[in-house]
């Protein structure tokens, strides 16, 4: 994917960045020569250890950060230009990990509708986004409800509401499913999941859950500053020891395959899915 | 041997007399011995925190009893003090709640609480930091100079300098990767076994208490559901996917591999599943 190409959303290109240094101490660089693209209308998943620069990545998407070096296109536009960091702003929305930290308001509705709001956007219009937002998001019956006495997995996803109600064309999601339970985290994948599918959403996905990984169609292992491996999730997580080697694991059907070819089977390292992993290793015991 | 903790018709109700008014614990019974390695699992708001804060005396029954090695941990104020000692509660988080100046006087905290002379205190905050893998110069640097997994990592220690029998842990691995993952679960597996502690550990990874514990207590609105090995627990699939939970990608494979007809065990981690792989192969062979 080299070049320009006006199906990117995102585009970074040689990028560096730094986080300034304490007093008299060095700085810490993150990336040196960071190059990635992200189509628009992908659901790209990012993958790394802790440390590796997921979330300072993450935090390019929107002019939070801005490059030390290089440069960080969205829509073709460079993200340290200050005049258009709104325009940037409105066309990347953030959900980070924690859904407490991102409530606003008392009711759900005026939670969703607060982005709309700082947008400038007409009364009737922020009814009608607010409402089909919710929608959205399976919350609509919630709209009167109180944000707090909401389940994890609800309130992260009121807080993709209130992301969907600025209509974004991307949304970055750092680590969204870290602090839910296994019912929030399916909640949540699947709506993501749906926005991108049936709104042409550009989704990009940070997790440390393969399994949630194995849904993109795209995803990119970021290594100590570097893309380790980019593919689609069959293509990735049969890399097994370069996913080892870097601290990470594949999705446990495949850890599975991995271990018994590793005393003498021959299995293929693509099943992600349950049900075909067990067809293979069905085939594997028959044959 | 007396079980270290004994539970016996346990209640709790949050904000009685109010319209707040909510049962959190409905008359929970069970008992844990020393050195038994026990997963709490269930889905947000189930009660899985107010019961371990019953645990160690944060909270205060509203019926029932919490036995310490035989004794009602409130039936004397001394009791009660020791039982915040002698169970340690590791929140969630917890490298939030560092604030001293150096990791040394952060994992001090505890013991100088529990009135211990400077030599004591010395020799468990050493001991503590070996068992976390904390190096003897990083005991001289301000917690908030380390990486997100070490300050957990220091958190834990604080807690572990207090030598506590049975230790809780709620999500030790939340938003880690693989290997801050299984570094932190292998520091806890080193404690248990070198104290022969009980651990408790609540999380929503099926597979990390699949791998680890010996018992599962599987909490669902405010009742005990079950009580029993991970074998027996991740047997009842469906009734766990109704829960909120689910269960292990190894264990989906095998419910498959059921599916298509062949006789296999119900596995629950890789190591499992490769041995009834092979053995499945090997009869096949056979025959």
């Amino acid at each position: 994917m080299e070049g320009f190409n006006l199906s990117d959303i995102i585009s970074v290109e040689h990028l560096a960045y730094t986080y300034p240094g304490v007093e008299d101490t060095p700085g810490v660089p993150v990336f040196e020569d960071m190059n990635l693209k992200i189509q628009e209308g992908s659901f790209v998943a990012v993958l790394g250890t802790n440390g590796c620069g997921k979330s300072t990545l993450a935090k390019h998407f929107n002019s939070i950060l801005l490059p030390t070096g290089g440069k960080v296109y969205v829509c073709g536009i460079d993200t340290a230009n200050e005049d258009r960091i709104m325009t940037v702003r409105h066309n990347v929305g953030m959900v980070f990990q924690n859904p407490d930290n991102q409530i606003v308001a008392n009711v759900v509705e005026e939670d969703v509708a607060f982005g709309p709001e700082n947008l400038g956007v007409s009364s009737p219009e922020i009814r009608r986004r607010v409402d089909t937002a919710l929608k959205q998001v399976g919350m609509y019956e919630y709209r009167e409800h109180a944000p707090h006495l909401l389940s994890g997995g609800q309130k992260q996803r009121v807080a993709i509401a209130g992301i969907i109600a600025m209509e974004p064309k991307c949304i970055v999601l750092d680590e969204p499913t870290a602090m839910l339970d296994p019912r929030g985290r399916r909640e949540v994948i699947d709506t993501v999941s749906r926005l991108n599918r049936e709104k042409g959403i550009t989704v990009v996905l940070i997790t440390h859950h393969m399994d949630e990984a194995a849904r993109a169609d795209r995803v990119v292992v970021l290594d100590k500053g570097k893309v380790a491996a980019d593919g689609t999730p069959r293509e990735v997580f049969s890399q097994v020891e370069l996913l080892h080697s870097i601290g990470l694991a594949s999705p446990e059907t495949v850890e599975l395959c991995w271990e018994l070819n590793r005393q003498g089977f021959d299995l293929s390292l693509d099943a992600l899915e349950p049900e075909e992993c067990a067809q293979a290793l069905y085939n594997a015991v028959k044959a | 041997m007396k079980p270290i903790l004994e539970v016996s018709n346990l209640n709790y109700i949050y904000s009685v007399g109010t319209p707040f008014e909510h049962k959190a614990l409905d008359n929970i019974s069970f008992s844990v011995e020393r050195g038994e390695f026990i997963g709490i699992i269930g889905h947000t708001g189930s009660g899985k925190s107010t019961l371990m804060q019953q645990l160690n005396g944060l909270l205060k029954p509203t019926s029932g009893q919490v036995l310490l090695d035989g004794e009602d941990i409130w039936s004397d104020k001394k009791l009660t003090r020791q039982a915040r000692f002698r169970v340690g509660l590791v929140f969630q988080y917890p490298e939030y709640q560092l604030f001293e100046e150096t990791v040394y006087r952060d994992i001090a905290f505890g013991p100088k609480n529990m009135g211990l002379n400077e030599q004591e205190i010395d020799r468990r905050v050493r001991e503590a930091a070996g068992f976390v893998g904390l190096t003897p110069e990083q005991l001289e640097v301000s917690p908030f100079d380390l990486s997100g997994g070490q300050k957990r990592r220091v958190a834990i220690a604080g807690v572990i300098a207090m030598e506590p029998e049975v230790l809780i842990l709620d999500e030790p691995t939340a938003g880690l990767d693989p290997v801050g993952r299984a570094e932190i679960l292998g520091n806890v597996e080193t404690y248990r076994r070198a104290r022969n502690a009980t651990i408790m550990m609540v999380s929503h990874s099926m597979e990390d208490v699949a791998r680890l514990t010996d018992r599962l207590l599987v909490m669902n609105g405010s009742k005990l559901a079950m009580d029993a090995a991970p074998a027996q627990v991740f047997s009842h699939a469906e009734e766990l996917v109704q829960m909120g939970l689910n269960i292990p990608q190894v264990t989906q494979v095998f419910l498959n591999l059921k599916k298509l007809g062949l006789d296999v065990a119900n596995v629950y981690t890789i190591e499992q599943a490769v041995a009834e792989i092979k053995r499945l192969r090997g009869g096949a062979v056979n025959a």
